[in-house]
């Protein structure tokens, strides 16, 4: 066991974990922020992407130890209230089916938008195609991006 | 509280209880689904519950189990409408199971709106009643002369008016109201509009609590180490498990050792961590193996067919052409997104059970039973549920958990990774569909017979699917190949391959006699009407209904224009009628899906947002496991362990898709299922089209042959 600080949506905790463990589950079992789900373990359906400054992650593979340099934003942090322009598009268009991924598929259309805030749906395919919807919500998430990027996703 | 029952109808019955501090709550059950389809075996029973607090607080209690299927937004949306209160305003809540209150809460049949239409409406309509009964005996004027809006009595004479939580005390006073007056549809205001998913706020904001979730005073996580498919634990030594910090407890559970721990991460290093010494259990097979033994199966026909028109021998021996192919069918694993967990706390008397299921009463039933409590003694409370396409049916998850909770005399939340879930059985049974088509010198097609089997699923067949009734001789006969191998109901049971296999063969009927396959079916349709054969399941009207819609959005009848190759698929199940073209071009040598059209008639659309999408997630479903969806087993153990080798649909291979639903004033029918069967047929009908190749095989074999 050992002692890491980290910045999470804007505050410092302190836990006092095993270094290997993914911050996956430092931000969900230590945490509780349970708003980060668990898919695969093995980054390959991005249920559990975070933002470590600012670039979507994994944190199911990342090392607790690996993200004690910088600012980590959880879905619960994205926002005050879900009033990020993705997550309003995101209940605009009704995209959730089950919702599981939702969080992961949120967070990396947040980060894709900041760094391209007018994309072509073939910028959008190739920006989500690390992450897997077993409900089949694609066509409302190409729906959901572009209406985001029209309203200003970059914020 | 108090309560009284009254009898309704024959069918139901409703419960006035009084709250402990005034309210009214109105619950009611219905002992027999109301669907006048039976097309399944899977038929469910639906429950409502209401409840309004003397502070106007509007509780629309959502009794089934969600999933993604949107049953916590459309089936309140039914109460809400005959109840007459604004959709914004009211509070809904997902109850626990509860069979006095709720005859049977269950996920699947596609089966929650088509049988809980009617008392969902009568629950609505009476409690709405009783409070126009109180505001008038309370203002002292006439009912006939009250009524309602928007969670309002309104007296017309004099222009009083009360919201319902005013009249909540006094309304759980009245008599329930033997008869109801249900609404004209025309006054809809909330059934029909389309209505957002209710916890789209909290799913965005990961406020959302699945089962994965679920954190309990005390409570420890499990990972459990399970034997492979024909292993059986021998023995096993945890003393490097215990050395692992935040591990608490071992305890071992038949075949199975569970690491109970403080953390997700502490419970799966325990678990990496066991020795464990597994021996045989007795041989089990392999994918080729029970191809071959589903091969033999298909050479012979059944003592007793399933369905058995006219004289296939006959037609087959005067037959100018026979046409033969025969469809294969891989295991898949159901794969939610949220693997399999559950919360159990169990003590010496009683027993908490909370989790994702889609049967409940099967959980408690079952847990009951292993751990010795009468089900009196057991509670079992639904969280959202992350998917689960029917591997929540199933019991062996949630009883586990209550076991090692008992064992380890702890709280506990028992985990599966994404390699116990897909490693941990239950999968879509493997099948194999032999047809063969008897076509006469008038190049009339006279004879049909298929030859199913699959792997421990009793019928392998849906043998009354179209064209079922339009051809004279027609016969299909069933085999189950018994295996140690566990399968259970995935998504639009047997309907999600079997579809695929009809609809493909009709086009390869329709290309032989040279008739439009689109064409070719509506004459078959004719023909089930105008001179049937044997019984006709389905709906003949409703079917060229959709047949027809589906082929005017999707521009049938010109092939390759601008390189896009057009298939069809129609297929009937859980009440409802979907047909389907599918657009595909091939570029750079890759099959491209471009776009799916699909025509719907499930009889009346409680909520057309939530509807279409269903439809939609179906059609990615189906399109995704035809082009990708396989699980191998090597004896007993599935080669794919995560999802780099078990491969998924993934956005870039998502089409566009339009889907209509039929204006309907039917009663309303499935939505979750059937929008997932055609999607294989149209696109492989497609591709032939584009490339002459006949794809009789999922997942499909894509490599464009050179010079195609």
């Amino acid at each position: 066991m050992a002692t890491f600080k980290l910045n999470v949506n804007n505050k410092t905790h302190t836990v006092d974990v095993d270094p290997d463990t993914p911050l996956l589950w430092v931000l969900r079992d230590t945490l509780g922020l349970t708003g980060t789900k668990y898919g695969c373990g093995i980054a390959q359906c991005g249920a559990c992407t975070v933002h470590l400054n600012g670039n979507a992650i994994r944190s199911c593979s990342l090392p607790v130890s690996a993200a004690t340099s910088g600012k980590i934003t959880t879905i619960e942090g994205l926002s005050e209230n879900g009033t990020h322009p993705v997550q309003l598009a995101w209940d605009e268009e009704d995209v959730p089916q089950c919702g599981y991924c939702q969080a992961g598929q949120i967070m990396t259309a947040a980060a894709f938008l900041s760094r391209k805030p007018n994309p072509t749906d073939a910028e959008i395919e190739t920006a989500m195609a690390s992450h897997i919807c077993r409900c089949g919500t694609y066509t409302r998430i190409k729906k959901a991006i572009r209406l985001a990027a029209e309203k200003g996703g970059k914020k | 509280m108090k309560t009284k029952a009254i009898t309704l109808s024959r069918r139901s019955f409703l419960k006035v209880s009084s709250l402990a501090g005034g309210g009214i709550v109105l619950g009611f059950s219905t002992v027999k689904a109301a669907s006048s389809i039976l097309d399944d075996a899977e038929l469910f029973e639906p429950n409502g519950f209401i409840k309004i607090t003397p502070d106007g607080i509007i509780t629309i209690m959502a009794p089934n189990p969600e999933l993604g299927q949107g049953v916590k937004t459309s089936l309140p949306m039914i109460v809400a409408e005959e109840l007459d209160v604004d959709w914004s305003k009211i509070v809904i809540e997902q109850a626990p199971l509860n069979t006095e209150k709720f005859e049977r809460q269950v996920a699947g049949g596609s089966g929650s709106v088509r049988s809980s239409w009617d008392s969902f409406r009568k629950a609505g309509a009476t409690a709405r009643k009783m409070l126009i009964e109180a505001a008038a005996k309370k203002w002292n004027v006439n009912t006939a002369e009250c009524t309602t809006d928007k969670g309002f009595v309104v007296h017309k004479g004099s222009n009083k008016k009360g919201s319902y939580g005013e009249f909540a005390s006094l309304a759980s006073t009245m008599e329930i109201p033997k008869e109801v007056k249900l609404k004209d549809p025309s006054e809809y205001t909330i059934i029909g509009t389309r209505q957002r998913n209710v916890e789209n706020k909290s799913i965005i904001t990961g406020k959302a609590k699945y089962g994965f979730d679920t954190r309990r005073e005390g409570m420890l996580f499990a990972m459990i180490a399970r034997p492979s498919f024909g292993k059986k634990l021998k023995l096993f030594d945890d003393t490097a498990t215990r050395a692992v910090t935040g591990v608490k407890n071992v305890v071992q559970h038949e075949n199975s050792v569970a690491v109970l721990a403080t953390s997700t991460w502490a419970a799966k290093k325990g678990r990496d961590a066991l020795k464990l010494v597994w021996e045989d259990d007795g041989p089990l097979e392999s994918t080729p193996d029970y191809m071959e033994a589903l091969n033999k199966l298909i050479q012979q026909k059944s003592d007793a067919p399933k369905r058995n028109d006219g004289d296939v021998d006959q037609a087959f021996a005067g037959a100018a052409k026979i046409l033969e192919t025969t469809f294969e069918a891989p295991f898949l694993p159901h794969a939610p997104m949220e693997p399999m967990n559950f919360f159990a706390d169990v003590r010496e008397d009683k027993a908490d059970l909370y989790g994702p299921t889609q049967t409940p009463a099967r959980t408690r039933t079952d847990a009951a039973k292993a751990l010795g409590l009468p089900e009196s003694k057991i509670t079992v409370g639904m969280s959202r549920q992350g998917g689960g396409f029917g591997r929540r049916l199933q019991s062996d998850y949630s009883v586990e958990a209550a076991m090692i909770s008992k064992l380890a005399k702890s709280p506990v939340l028992v985990v599966w990774t994404r390699e116990d879930d897909m490693q941990g059985g239950i999968y879509r049974p493997a099948g194999m569909y032999n047809y063969r088509a008897a076509i006469n010198a008038n190049k009339e097609l006279i004879g049909w017979h298929l030859r199913a089997a699959a792997v421990n699923s009793g019928n392998a067949s849906r043998e009354n699917s179209f064209p079922a009734g339009a051809v004279s001789n027609f016969r299909v006969d069933s085999h189950n190949h018994i295996s140690k191998i566990t399968v259970g109901a995935w998504r639009a049971p047997n309907h999600n391959f079997i579809a695929f296999t009809e609809e493909s063969f009709i086009d390869e009927i329709a290309h032989e006699l040279g008739k439009d396959p689109v064409a070719f079916r509506l004459e078959l349709l004719d023909r089930a009407k105008n001179s049937p054969s044997g019984s006709v399941a389905y709906d003949i009207e409703k079917y060229r209904g959709v047949v027809k819609l589906a082929a005017e959005m999707g521009n049938w009848g010109k092939q390759g224009v601008n390189g896009i190759y057009k298939g069809f698929g129609a297929h009937f199940s859980f009440g409802t009628y979907v047909a389907q073209v599918a657009d595909v071009s091939i570029v750079d040598n890759k099959v491209k899906v471009h776009k799916v059209y699909c025509a719907v008639d499930c009889g009346r659309v409680i909520n057309p947002l939530g509807a279409e999408q269903q439809i939609e997630g179906g059609i990615i479903d189906g399109l995704g496991h035809a082009l990708y969806g396989e699980l191998t087993l090597t004896k007993g153990v599935a080669d794919q362990k995560n999802f780099n080798s078990y491969k998924l649909i993934r956005i870039p291979d998502a089409p566009d898709i339009e889907v209509k639903f039929v204006n309907s004033d039917a009663h309303p029918q499935g939505l979750g299922e059937p929008g997932l069967p055609p999607t294989g047929a149209a696109v492989a009908n497609a591709i032939f089209a584009a490339t002459g190749k006949r794809l009789k095989k999922q997942p499909f074999d894509l490599r464009i042959e050179p010079g195609s």
